[in-house]
């Protein structure tokens, strides 16, 4: 099965804030593309768009498997994976009941979940409240949904950020994996992801755009 | 198609399960709106005076109006604590349409604190001086109307959601819709205690219930989904 993913001529606002401005991009399966460019330019926000959380300004994005066109909706709650700054934990939860909980949210199976847990070395963090982990910890521990619940397309923002070497390591073996099973990456990062990713580097739209937009 | 129908019970009981287990932990949980019924109701007398006929008299209505009072208080973090934990990215990426979210989180709300406080009304009915053998319909009557006031609550929980201190702003926007259940709430009590027939007042008590259910979800949605957009 091969996904692939297109965007046409997509503009983001956010706000009365132009971001973006007719980005065109295509993705196919075993993709993997870093989402460069300064702060507040637009990387989690393209993200977010990508994952159905609003739609963008005008332009489309579409996504397309064997059989063809895939329904927005199915396509937002089937295929897609989101990782942001927040790691959605609850605080006064423990690792397990969170885990426990997205495992039954998504519906994975058991396997998935023990197979996660064991991959990521997270047996020692099961039994805290989701509010003692470090932020690399957390991390860890977002990281797990992605095996948890196995989805084609993961979108990732500063995955790497709160980890130590040994865990970007760790992090970057899920994801070469994620890609020769025939996945797709999209990740917003300021230190290059450590395997050969295609790079999109995001500029801020020029003025008389961003004047455009304003009259929208 | 199908596939969706079989996965969505799973994930609305584990839903389910996950915010009922956080409304009963969280920030004091239940005991918070239980602590303020209880000491709100222990002030009447001492505001109202001892005298037992006075009391009997206003027990029904006062007590609707400590319920309702006491149904606010723990809306501010029915959305909030999510919001803020980013867990709402999660959410979406399943199978549940965000009003059924809402609703449940609503209900697991109500579950937690709601129905705690409508097991406590006859009792605190009783207290004040209304007679034994009205517990039954005024437990019945304050479950409905805790019904309401939990979805109701959660339109203006999900309305100002990322407004910093939407409390105040949750309890403006709330009050005016609280006020139905709270006039046939109390009605339904003045009806029973004068022998007049309850069948009225209970059909109205249940019908916003009900409405409460129909459009609140709906409501909830389109404000969640725009402040999460």
């Amino acid at each position: 099965m091969s996904l692939s993913v297109t965007l046409d001529k997509i503009s983001l606002k956010k706000g009365y804030n132009l971001l973006i401005s007719n980005l065109n991009l295509e993705v196919g399966s075993g993709d993997a593309i870093s989402l460069t460019g300064q702060n507040g330019v637009g990387k989690t926000t393209l993200l977010r768009a990508i994952a159905g959380f609003f739609s963008p300004q005008t332009g489309k994005i579409s996504a397309f498997d064997d059989h063809g066109l895939i329904d927005p909706i199915r396509f937002r709650t089937e295929f897609i994976h989101y990782l942001g700054h927040h790691d959605a934990l609850s605080p006064t939860r423990t690792t397990e009941q969170e885990l426990r909980f997205q495992a039954q949210y998504l519906n994975a199976n058991e396997n998935n979940y023990q197979f996660a847990v064991q991959y990521l070395n997270l047996s020692p963090l099961l039994d805290l409240e989701t509010r003692l982990l470090s932020a690399g910890q957390k991390r860890r521990v977002s990281l797990a949904r992605l095996l948890i619940a196995p989805r084609r397309l993961w979108l990732l923002d500063e995955p790497m950020s709160p980890l130590d070497a040994h865990q970007r390591d760790l992090a970057a073996r899920l994801m070469q994996d994620h890609l020769s099973d025939g996945g797709i990456i999209i990740a917003a990062v300021h230190d290059p992801l450590p395997f050969e990713t295609r790079i999109v580097h995001l500029t801020r739209p020029d003025l008389k755009a961003q004047e455009a937009a304003l009259v929208d | 198609m199908s596939t969706k129908i079989n996965v969505a019970p799973h994930a609305a009981l584990s839903l389910l399960k996950r915010d009922l287990s956080l409304s009963l932990t969280r920030g004091g949980g239940p005991l918070l709106a239980v602590g303020f019924y209880l000491t709100l109701m222990a002030m009447i007398p001492l505001s109202l005076g001892s005298d037992s006929t006075t009391l009997s008299r206003v027990a029904p209505g006062l007590t609707w109006l400590s319920l309702a009072l006491a149904s606010l208080l723990s809306l501010e973090r029915l959305f909030e604590r999510d919001y803020e934990d980013g867990l709402f990215d999660i959410l979406r990426l399943g199978p549940l349409p965000m009003e059924v979210i809402a609703l449940l989180k609503c209900l697991a709300q109500w579950l937690g604190t709601g129905l705690m406080l409508a097991v406590l009304t006859p009792f605190v009915m009783i207290i004040l001086g209304a007679p034994v053998d009205a517990a039954f319909i005024s437990l019945i009557g304050a479950i409905l109307g805790s019904l309401s006031f939990a979805i109701i609550g959660g339109i203006g929980a999900s309305l100002s959601l990322g407004t910093r201190k939407g409390g105040v702003l949750i309890a403006l926007l709330v009050l005016p819709f609280y006020v139905p259940p709270v006039i046939f709430g109390a009605g339904l009590m003045q009806a029973y205690l004068t022998g007049a027939p309850i069948t009225q007042a209970l059909s109205l008590l249940c019908a916003y219930a009900l409405f409460a259910l129909a459009l609140g979800p709906i409501a909830m949605g389109a404000a969640l989904k725009s402040a999460l957009s």
